[in-house]
């Protein structure tokens, strides 16, 4: 078989290249998305003009820079980030988490609950607050863990169940905060806030924050917990082959419960952070933010990684960032969701290079035999 | 007692459009694809019918408005589905990604369409939705009373559906009697997909006036929990959609109950939601779901 290797094109190499195909996906989605902007009318220039001005600032119209805008986007990052890394160490596990957007929403309201009602000390407000997140979206995550491991209960099933039921009790417990009306609560006081004065004097007052730090710091636990610990080697066994795993004395169980317990303390660590880094006072939630579903997309384009995702949730974040800029433009912002869902599509339908590559191989070994 | 048969309409008006959903749902995984894109097509297939009756009816063409607009969701319900049958069967794709991927897409092309369309992000109010008859029920009820009676009828009286259950259980074994699995497939995704556009034009129809981002708001998902809770058969379905309707009746009628008033409406909400985690608990061991459900059909393999 190696020797077959070697006589490889470029194409099919690089087809099997995970980043190769993860960048012709993004690629491919926002082509369809330039074409169906052409398609409607309005000038699809406009939408990469938005997209440049919410990547450096730079507003080509005019020549004017404003660093305002590197700020939002590196803070719409920080939760498409964590909610990647939510799917992806679940991914890893060989877990679908689409609960990741329930998870969020834990989180959120813990977070909003210990902001309103906690202990006003300064320095220590808001780091209960992010624990309490982090915490309640460790629970919500694991409980979907244990109810594979012990019931056999679909993950992807109890997820979505769970991502309804957290929505509605999240209005339930805010709509008794403090000072709460149909859609908002009062302002948290100043101790459970995650601004960073530094960020803000540095962008122009974005809402950049504390979170970021967070994430930056998930991005290497999740590194070093997947690829340095026995626990990830575990967890990472377990997603290749269940059953071999069981036979190597990987407690599958165990792992099935932590990897969702750790996904789901990601995902309630993005619901804390927009909480109280993006808002200041408490939200009653009357949809779904869905950064948790479209954490499951930059899982996807980053390939469970570290790096991809970090990369893939800043791409998503700019994209966010970008929507009311194109508004703005006579973009419809819908366009963003449209790509995004695109992405999503063709990762799917990667699976058709497997396919391909196998009907190559085929092809090429046939040729081989018959030249012999 | 009287206040409870007044609400029968109202229920029925709810459950309707979930239990054609769930029919449909219950069709897919009966042949052993996944479809947890019904939640985006019933939004496709809704703000198809939005638009598509708001255009007719400044036209001035009356009562056929309404049900060419439902044609006109079942259809767009229908196309996009062909994305989850090419992804699920021709291409051996993780069912679960390409069933997200549509959703992710429909909650984009919906606004998108009505942004082009009507400049904003929602569909323009149309003026007349569809008319009860004299029981003060919609006709989307009988919609869906026949499409149990059909799917039930097709399923378990006639070949082509014993074909369809057995793609669901073992593909290889239908296989090797001749049945054309991807085929079959095929049409139960494509099924799957008219069914929830054609429920999402009924709620759109019956219960508000325009579509907007919050107008499905998890009743696909509802109807995804209908399906495993009425374990995968016609009558069970049937009845979790009722039950699972009802639920989120009262979640809007509650106010009704002086008993009731107490609670907030989202427990009514929660309910379908957490009585199906139960049972999937309480049932865990045995499992009702086709045995095939979500694998590829790999041709060939064992």
């Amino acid at each position: 078989m190696k020797t077959l290797k070697k006589k490889e094109s470029f194409a099919s190499r690089l087809l099997s290249s995970d980043g190769a195909v993860s960048i012709l996906v993004v690629i491919m989605g926002f082509l369809v998305g330039t074409v169906l902007v052409a398609l409607v009318g309005r000038n699809p220039l406009n939408m990469y003009k938005a997209i440049l001005q919410s990547l450096t600032g730079y507003n080509i119209d005019n020549g004017k820079m404003n660093v305002r805008y590197i700020g939002e986007t590196l803070n719409y990052t920080v939760p498409f980030v964590l909610c990647g890394l939510s799917m992806a160490f679940a991914a890893r596990a060989g877990l679908f988490n689409i609960g990741g957007e329930g998870q969020y929403i834990v989180g959120l309201t813990v977070a909003q609950v210990i902001a309103l009602l906690g202990p006003q000390v300064k320095g220590l407000h808001w780091i209960l607050a992010i624990l309490g997140a982090i915490l309640i979206g460790a629970l919500w995550g694991g409980v979907v863990g244990l109810l594979k491991a012990k019931f056999e209960v679909s993950e992807v099933v109890s997820t979505i169940m769970l991502n309804y039921v957290a929505l509605y009790l999240s209005r339930i417990v805010c709509l008794q905060l403090p000072g709460a009306t149909t859609y908002k609560t009062a302002n948290y006081p100043e101790t459970a806030l995650l601004n960073n004065a530094l960020f803000q004097k540095l962008t122009n007052n974005s809402m950049l924050n504390n979170g970021f730090f967070l994430m930056v710091i998930s991005l290497i636990v999740y590194w070093f917990i997947m690829e340095k610990t026995n626990l990830g080697f575990g967890l990472r066994a377990t997603g290749f082959n269940k059953e071999a795993a069981r036979c190597s004395g990987i407690p599958v169980v165990k792992s099935i419960s932590i990897s969702m317990a750790i996904a789901g303390a990601f995902a309630g660590l993005a619901g804390g952070i927009v909480a109280l880094g993006s808002f200041r006072y408490g939200r009653v939630l009357a949809g779904m933010d869905n950064y948790g579903f479209n954490g499951i997309a930059v899982a996807l384009v980053g390939n469970n990684t570290a790096i991809g995702t970090m990369l893939a949730g800043f791409l998503f974040g700019m994209l966010k960032n970008a929507q009311a800029l194109m508004q703005g433009k006579q973009i419809p912002k819908e366009i963003t969701f449209i790509i995004q869902g695109l992405i999503v599509v063709f990762i799917a339908l990667r699976s058709a290079i497997a396919l391909y590559l196998d009907w190559l191989n085929k092809r090429q070994l046939q040729k081989e035999v018959i030249s012999k | 007692m009287s206040t409870l048969l007044r609400m029968i309409p109202s229920v029925l008006m709810i459950v309707s459009p979930i239990l054609i959903t769930a029919i449909g749902g219950m069709i897919c995984e009966k042949s052993g694809v996944v479809n947890i894109a019904l939640e985006g097509l019933m939004g496709l297939g809704a703000c198809a019918a939005a638009s598509a009756h708001v255009l007719m009816e400044a036209t001035g063409m009356g009562t056929p408005s309404v049900w060419l607009a439902l044609a006109i969701g079942a259809g767009v319900g229908l196309v996009f589905s062909i994305i989850h049958a090419v992804a699920a069967i021709n291409f051996n794709a993780d069912q679960t990604i390409s069933g997200t991927g549509i959703n992710l897409l429909a909650d984009g092309v919906t606004i998108f369409v009505a942004q082009i369309l009507f400049s904003a992000d929602r569909t323009r109010e149309f003026r007349m939705g569809m008319q009860t008859d004299k029981l003060g029920i919609y006709p989307t009820a009988y919609i869906a009373l026949v499409v149990v009676i059909l799917a039930w009828f097709v399923l378990y009286k006639l070949p082509f559906g014993m074909h369809l259950r057995a793609c669901g259980e073992h593909p290889q074994a239908a296989d090797s009697v001749g049945i054309n699995v991807r085929k079959i497939r095929y049409i139960a995704v494509l099924t799957s997909g008219l069914l929830a556009g054609l429920a999402g034009g009924c709620i759109v129809l019956t219960q508000t006036i325009q579509y907007t981002s919050n107008t499905i708001n998890g009743r696909g998902f509802i109807a995804l929990a209908a399906v495993s809770f009425g374990r995968w058969r016609p009558v069970g379905v049937t009845f979790a959609a009722f039950l699972f309707g009802t639920a989120q009746a009262f979640s809007i009628i509650a106010v009704n109950f002086p008993a009731l008033k107490a609670l907030p409406t989202e427990v009514f909400n929660i309910l379908p939601y957490v009585i199906t985690l139960i049972a999937l608990v309480l049932f865990s061991g045995k499992n009702f779901a086709p045995r095939a459900n979500g694998q590829p059909f790999i041709k060939g393999a064992s």
